[in-house]
């Protein structure tokens, strides 16, 4: 128990305070600490790096070897691991290498993909949750709505009552007000709100309150 | 028109195509396409650690620069590879102490003066209701905190202070809409940018 739980808890407990002092240390010593916290995380995450690729692996070639449904897919998953790694250790990793190729034609191509096709999705779900069915329904409807017509060149061509009065504001302003303003205030309340419990995390972190980074069992 | 004479292009395209035939429904293409890119950003991201991470910020420095300060997260990260035992793989806690606590440690001030200090110093504005950048200010100030004030539970929102949070409650939801009426935007600037992809560079179709 000692050993198990007990030490790790002393180790967050020092690491914790020692990193949230040299912040108020104005002294070279100081920096060269943080400056150490920087490189030996690299350090770290390269060895964490080896657990994922493990991780990954097994989860595929299991799949493979006990032919679950869809171990055709582990196949290609596997065999487009190999060919990058291979690819890099052959034809090197500059422009216009395989490596470099596999890259901006399949990796970006099919993320680039994947993200728009959630604005098809997310258009249909804006249908079923936005029915103006309340009042504050109604208020996240008109803002999703004059952004979007303010984000695109429609937006300024059916501002026709700027032709009246230039003065007016068109929908293209009338967007940007709602972004800078009421958008911003209530981001700036998450944000703190966020910041707040991210602040009493850390605490409890450093003071041993928080724990369950430490997994399970003794 | 003119076809693009690129395999890479044409590749593309199919993979652009597999993506899109979810819309109809789920289908071998889609997971075909879906576990394509999983396995070459796991492969990017492996490539992308050996050069970045183990020769340029680890081998380099403990070799060529004498780092042997090195030595200390080594011995950490050695100890996380521990995790894939079930005996010792209470020895993982150590790295995990160090990295999660000094986090919190690197953290904790940061977080006090880059987010809180700051988000309340931007919101500290001159307040002047004669201007429309004055009401501007006002209305800023009066959703962060009636949006804080709307999450703070410890109190039940009832009286004045039910009031204020149901106006918290109102500037959320305006940019809750802002937020999402953006981000469909620049999903659908992203599929224009595939459509665009499929017919300017595969084929080869001028479209102004």
């Amino acid at each position: 128990m000692f050993w198990k739980r007990q030490i790790p808890l002393a180790i967050a407990f020092l690491a914790g305070l020692i990193f949230a002092i040299q912040y108020f240390v104005p002294h070279r010593v100081s920096q060269t600490i943080f400056d150490w916290y920087t490189d030996w995380g690299i350090v770290i995450g390269a060895f964490g790096a080896i657990l994922g690729f493990y991780s990954i692996s097994r989860l595929h070639i299991t799949k493979i070897t006990k032919r679950r449904e869809g171990w055709l897919y582990s196949v290609a998953t596997l065999v487009c691991i190999l060919a990058m790694v291979i690819g890099a250790i052959v034809g090197g990793t500059e422009k216009g290498t395989f490596f470099a190729q596999m890259y901006s034609y399949v990796f970006v191509s099919i993320s680039a993909t994947m993200f728009s096709l959630l604005g098809f999705y997310i258009a249909s779900a804006a249908y079923r949750a936005f029915r103006a069915r309340t009042a504050l329904a109604t208020g996240l409807l008109l803002a999703a709505i004059l952004v979007m017509l303010g984000r695109v060149p429609l937006g300024q061509t059916i501002s026709f009552w700027t032709k009246w009065n230039p003065n007016l504001p068109s929908l293209v302003d009338i967007a940007n007000w709602i972004m800078d303003v009421p958008n911003m205030a209530a981001k700036r309340a998450i944000a703190l709100g966020v910041a707040l419990g991210m602040m009493l995390v850390s605490l409890k972190i450093i003071l041993g309150i928080e724990r369950t980074y430490l997994g399970g069992g003794d | 028109m003119h076809l693009s004479p690129n395999i890479w292009v044409w590749i593309a395209v199919f993979f652009t195509l597999c993506i899109y035939s979810f819309l109809y429904k789920d289908n071998p293409f889609y997971k075909f396409a879906e576990h394509v890119v999983v396995g070459v950003s796991v492969g990017y991201g492996m490539v992308m650690w050996w050069n970045l991470s183990v020769v340029q910020r680890c081998w380099v420095p403990f070799i060529e620069q004498q780092r042997y300060d090195y030595i200390f997260p080594a011995i950490l990260g050695l100890l996380l590879i521990f995790r894939l035992s079930q005996k010792l793989s209470w020895l993982s806690r150590y790295t995990l102490g160090f990295t999660v606590g000094a986090g919190a440690g690197v953290g904790l001030p940061l977080t006090i003066q880059a987010t809180i200090l700051k988000q309340f110093q931007a919101t500290v504005l001159p307040l002047n209701f004669t201007t429309w950048a004055g009401i501007c200010n006002f209305l800023i100030i009066l959703g962060v905190l009636s949006g804080l004030i709307y999450f703070f539970f410890s109190k039940e929102h009832k009286g004045v202070f039910g009031g204020v949070a149901q106006v918290g409650i109102w500037f959320l939801m305006i940019g809750f809409g802002a937020t999402f009426g953006y981000t469909v935007m620049a999903r659908l600037s992203l599929a224009i940018g595939r459509v665009l992809f499929i017919l300017q560079d595969a084929l080869g179709v001028n479209v102004g």
